[in-house]
């Protein structure tokens, strides 16, 4: 079975990294990392991932735009946000704008490979 | 801004340590400063509130907490752009798990890291800054926040 295609979008160098680093996941290949939304959106339509971790607050186009956007262009698209914003009508309006998750920073391994399974659980159902 | 508010910050500050970090962080009493200057430690990482309230946090360190900080997470680039891009980080999540109180109209910018002293920016005269002491692993950090 094909493993699904990871995309990491967050202006931080270390989040990406961390993200990558704790992705020991099988069936998630990191194919692409942005670091702002407009990167993050041409990326998208070249490497069309599967499964995108996504920032809210990043320069030149924040995360939820870029979910909207994303969305418009591939329905089926998995996001998880990964945001310091730890408000809950912060987190609502991310999931109505189409993400499938919400994760607060700062975040664990553990929280994060939990997150990731049950989205590509999820997908597998869908 | 009161003292209620001040522990936010702190809660956050704890949070963020223990949960990067993998060791709490200790927090000192808060006190009152006119001019941030002499409590810069290297590296800071400002963060702009707007909305409903309106000022700034700032996350000060010394290089070395940061490095340690990195490392802390698994990251062994502890380059020049990584200290800053750490420091940011910091002060970016200390913020925005603020919301968790204050709500999504407190608005935050994305970080501004300034190496060195911050000869340019002061506090404003009209608003209280507190000074709230950080002790990480035996390192000395401060966070500045300066809030109507």
């Amino acid at each position: 079975m094909k493993p699904m295609k990871l995309m990491i979008v967050d202006d931080s160098n270390i989040i990406r990294r961390k993200i990558e680093r704790s992705n020991e996941i099988d069936g998630l290949e990191v194919v692409a990392t942005a670091g702002n939304g407009v990167e993050a959106l041409e990326k998208f339509r070249e490497v069309r991932p599967d499964i995108v971790t996504m920032d809210l607050t990043m320069p030149e186009m924040g995360g939820i735009e870029c979910v909207e956007r994303m969305v418009e262009i591939n329905p089926d698209i998995i996001v998880l946000v990964i945001s310091a914003l730890a408000d809950k009508a912060t987190a609502i309006e991310a999931l109505k704008k189409g993400a499938n998750g919400f994760l607060c920073k700062p975040f664990s391994e553990e929280e994060l490979n939990k997150a990731f399974r049950e989205l590509m659980q999820e997908a597998s159902y869908g | 801004m009161d003292e209620l508010d001040l522990q936010v910050f702190i809660d956050g500050t704890t949070d963020f340590f223990a949960q990067m970090g993998g060791e709490k962080a200790d927090v000192g009493t808060p006190y009152l400063v006119s001019n941030c200057n002499s409590e810069i430690k290297g590296f800071t990482g400002i963060i702009g509130v707007s909305g409903k309230r309106r000022g700034s946090v700032y996350f000060t360190a010394p290089p070395v907490l940061l490095k340690v900080l990195l490392m802390s997470i698994g990251e062994e680039d502890t380059s020049h752009e990584n200290l800053c891009d750490m420091v940011g980080e910091v002060a970016n999540v200390i913020s925005g798990s603020a919301r968790k109180e204050f709500g999504q109209d407190f608005l935050i910018s994305v970080p501004v890291v300034v190496v060195g002293r911050l000869d340019k920016i002061v506090v404003p005269a009209e608003l209280r800054s507190f000074v709230v002491p950080i002790s990480w692993k035996s390192y000395d950090a401060a966070l500045v926040i300066s809030l109507e």
